[in-house]
């Protein structure tokens, strides 16, 4: 899928960006430092301080995915700076200049790439416009090399520095009206460049939203109802607040609408009781004292088990809606030379961020300001005011560094607690949650199921595909990251070809993890054309690009897919991984391949596993082929951004399920819930396929594709073919 | 009660519960927040400093057991003669994505290699499954340990 869950986001995304993106705010001054104090900012991005030392602001929210490095390093492309001149400053959440500061849908380069070196080309404009008029010349006798503008009639020189002052007079140009660079002369983009942070990480600085600290700040620590959304029947705070340090214990009633809160990712603020203290410890020692009663809840009534049972029952019958009905389904595959049926599962996930979630939060006078590791700073800014019955404009977001992201600090219900006990203490608040309460209260990568049936021809080509797929929601409308657009590959390349949906009621909140939609989908379908691919006797990877076809393009935007793209990248990863060759392979070991397009970027992806006659599975090694256009920004990062996301995949598939008892969830640490270990880590080898195209971006589509290429694998190397996640190796057994 | 703690080679009083993990007597009472919390029950790693130099997991510790024990954290390792080529190597990879691990990846690593100079994949693998990564920069990590140990990185 091209991203299902927030296309409405993006295109109101593109829209803001259109409109007031390029639109500099030269009267907006970031807070000054040191070097340049005093002087006013080049742009709302840039401020040259006279030692030559530049200074860009970091518009979004940086939780590991590069951004704070990355898209720095667009500006100073086209300022045309020593990327060891430039200090970048996270900037604070400020919409009306920056437009909107998220990290979400791998969105930050396609948003960003032109638009930030435009930022860049305009500031460098005018420090040759201030040089011209010092010089008395035409700014195209001006040309500039690294922090300086050259006269090139005569060769003479300013710096940066020196022209800052002037800069304040000289009118911005119009940014569409600049030329950018040729990308041969790029100096700073596509050369590798550490984090702009990684001495701080390295040395354990105070960067996190979990180091913050604020004078006569009080810690805090909360505890919501098991079954999400239950009330506070009753709640004892005597023994809690006996403990030693703990200042206060209240009860929260909660936004009645707090669980699906309108228009937000995630929570709001939730029926709880707090505990304040003056240390964490008093507080989680004064929480664990507490006795609360929670009210009967209707969702107490769900579990995993009842949802298997729905979904077998409501696979049987006809879909409530159907999605996609191309040509004739039932003919097809009564007329196909074979046909495979099979029943697919995945189950609701966690996103089991490393640092838990939390935020400081100080209500004064009226004010609030917040400090929040959060990826989504206006909707959390909007969820305060809306909570506290305050105006925005009495809120400041700071946003601090996030200990990973992979969706859930999209949601802001941290930050909107944090607020809530702020203002009720009168006294700046710290809030942590322990590590069960993050993994508990969650908005959740929702479980689904797929019933296929699919017929191929004797010549190898699929004739035709049914999904019935039973997912959450209602008939109509599916929750937060439970959909499935009627454009899902392979939609487009077979003639005959349904997707039926059905959905169960559910009480347990959903949203986005990391490729959201797409890291489920591309297990089940990219498993079942394996699966074809076998019934069909052929190379699962000739198959895959005899499914393609010829046709560069397939279907109109939004659900345009670039099959000559996605032929490249299955072309290349046959050539990295030696596929020819895998009938060589010793017994128990086999590769497998899968492709998907997400989030703009063309990825494909060949397994290498073995499998021991216990069941145990070794990942030996993954190759990635990827096409996510013309420039790769910071080899680096984008490197780093793929084998990460591909080992978060295989760790999903080995690993990682979410189960549901009486309407609360069952895990509750990383003991049931766990995360890939380096001895499981395989090397992944990655070779970024350059086309013609505009970049785009790499936090997640690397992700969905490696899972089932795993599974894939396991089925080349045991025969045994993976319908249900995560894997369970007893049925690997020889 | 007040405690007296050998803490990075200084002596430091920390006036908490004896039962209060040493985690949280680092972070919130000394101010020293390299040390991270992640699980709370030694699942981790992301809390780990050397007691007398042997790795562990702060959170399991508690304040009162400490006595005069040696604790270093990673606020001390530029200047621990093999921290801070684990730290210069970690630089040089770029190992880090969100970065909230690696404080406790480089305290494991640091007393590997202390204790083994030249490590094969399997002493990694034993000495580093204790610290999790959720960005899975597993691949780094042990490049990086690699070239902090003068081995060929692949």
């Amino acid at each position: 899928m091209t991203y299902h869950d927030v296309k409405a986001n993006r295109r109101e995304i593109l829209a803001s960006v259109s409109a007031a993106g390029l639109t500099l705010t030269f009267a907006v001054a970031p807070k000054a430092n040191a070097e340049d104090a005093g002087l006013k900012p080049l742009n709302a991005y840039v401020r040259v301080a006279p030692n030559g030392v530049v200074t860009i602001m970091a518009k979004n929210p940086e939780v590991g995915q590069g951004v704070k490095t990355m898209l720095p390093m667009l500006i100073a492309e086209e300022l045309d700076v020593e990327w060891s001149n430039v200090r970048v400053e996270q900037a604070g959440n400020d919409p009306k200049t920056f437009g909107r500061q998220f990290a979400g849908g791998s969105m930050a380069t396609p948003i960003h790439w032109d638009e930030l070196r435009r930022v860049g080309a305009v500031a460098r404009a005018m420090m040759i416009q201030a040089a011209a008029l010092a010089w008395n010349c035409g700014p195209g006798d001006c040309t500039t090399t690294p922090g300086n503008v050259v006269h090139k009639p005569s060769g003479k020189s300013r710096t940066y520095g020196s022209l800052a002052m002037a800069c304040a007079t000289i009118t911005p140009p119009d940014p569409r009206s600049l030329t950018l660079k040729d990308p041969k002369a790029y100096r700073i983009i596509g050369k590798p460049m550490a984090q702009y942070d990684v001495a701080k990480i390295v040395t354990g600085q105070p960067l996190f939203g979990i180091d913050q600290r604020q004078p006569g700040m009080l810690y805090a620590s909360i505890i919501k109802a098991p079954v999400f959304g239950a009330k506070v029947a009753s709640a004892d705070l005597a023994a809690a607040k006996a403990v030693k340090g703990v200042k206060t214990a209240f009860v929260i009633e909660g936004d009645p609408n707090g669980l699906f809160p309108q228009g937000m990712i995630g929570q709001g603020l939730l029926p709880s009781v707090a505990v304040v203290a003056d240390s964490w410890w008093a507080a989680k020692k004064g929480r664990d004292k507490l006795d609360v009663k929670w009210a009967e809840h209707p969702t107490s009534s769900q579990s995993s088990k009842g949802f298997a049972a729905q979904a077998k029952t409501l696979a049987a019958g006809k879909g409530q809606r159907t999605a996609r009905n191309d040509g004739d389904v039932d003919a097809a595959l009564a007329g196909a030379t074979k046909t495979v049926e099979a029943n697919y599962f995945y189950p609701f996930l966690s996103h089991a961020n490393l640092e838990p979630q939390n935020c400081t939060a100080e209500f004064k006078d009226g004010k609030l300001e917040v400090w929040a590791p959060t990826q989504n700073p206006e909707p959390g800014r909007q969820l305060c005011a809306r909570t506290l019955g305050m105006k925005p404009e009495d809120i400041t977001v700071n946003m601090v560094r996030g200990g990973g992201g992979f969706g859930r600090r999209l949601a802001n219900d941290y930050m909107v607690e944090a607020a809530w006990i702020s203002r009720e203490v009168g006294a700046p608040v710290k809030l942590v949650w322990t590590r069960e309460d993050d993994m508990q209260h969650d908005h959740y990568r929702p479980a689904g199921f797929h019933h296929f049936r699919g017929g191929v021809d004797a010549a190898g080509n699929i004739v035709a595909l049914h999904d019935h797929f039973v997912t959450f929601g209602t008939a109509t409308t599916a929750v937060s990251s439970a959909g499935m657009p009627g454009s899902e590959f392979p939609a487009q390349f077979i003639p005959n070809l349904r997707y039926e949906i059905s959905a169960i009621p559910l009480g347990i909140p959903t949203g986005p993890l990391r490729a959201p939609g797409s890291n489920a989908l591309a297990f089940v379908f990219q498993s079942f054309i394996d699966e074809l691919a076998h019934a069909a006797k052929a190379d699962p990877l000739a198959f895959q690009i005899k499914l393609l076809g010829d046709k560069p393009v397939v279907g109109t935007a939004p659900a345009s897919y670039g099959a000559a793209r996605m032929v490249g990248v299955l072309k290349a990863v046959g050539e990295m991984s030696g596929w020819a060759n895998r009938g060589k392979l010793p017994k128990g070991e086999g590769m497998g391949v899968a492709c998907y397009l997400s989030h703009l970027g063309y990825f494909a992806e060949v397994a290498h596993v073995a499998v021991a006659p216990d069941g145990a599975i070794k990942v030996k090694k993954v190759w990635v082929a990827a096409d996510v256009g013309r420039q790769i920004i910071n080899p680096h990062g984008a490197l780093n951004q793929v084998q990460g996301s591909v080992l978060d995949g295989l760790s999903e598939a080995l690993h990682q399920q979410i189960t549901i008892d009486a309407g609360r969830v069952e895990q509750n640490n990383f003991t049931d819930y766990q995360l890939m270990r380096i001895s499981e880590a395989p090397a992944v080898e990655v070779k970024f396929v350059i086309t013609d195209f505009s970049p785009t971006g790499l936090g997640e589509p690397a992700l969905p594709p490696a899972i089932p290429a795993l599974t894939n694998a396991i089925f080349a190397a045991t025969g045994k073919r993976i319908r249900s996640l995560p894997i369970q190796t007893d049925m690997l057994k020889a | 009660m007040a405690y007296t703690l050998n803490v990075n080679g200084k002596a430091l009083s920390a006036d908490v519960d004896g039962d209060t993990p040493l985690l949280w007597t680092l972070r919130d009472t000394l101010g020293i927040v390299g040390p991270k919390y992640g699980c709370g029950v030694a699942a981790c790693g992301a809390c780990t400093v050397h007691v007398d130099g042997q790795p562990m997991r702060s959170c399991q510790i508690p304040t009162e057991s400490v006595g005069k024990a040696k604790i270093t954290t990673i606020e001390a390792m530029s200047t621990h003669a093999v921290g801070k080529k684990v730290q210069a190597a970690w630089m040089e990879l770029d190992v880090a994505q969100c970065g909230y691990c690696q404080p406790g990846q480089i305290m494991s690593a640091t007393a590997l290699l202390t204790r083994t100079p030249k490590p094969n994949d399997a002493q990694i693998d034993e000495a580093m499954n204790g610290n999790i990564c959720r960005c899975a920069t597993y691949t780094r990590i042990r490049a990086a340990i690699k070239r902090a140990s003068g081995q060929k990185e692949a």
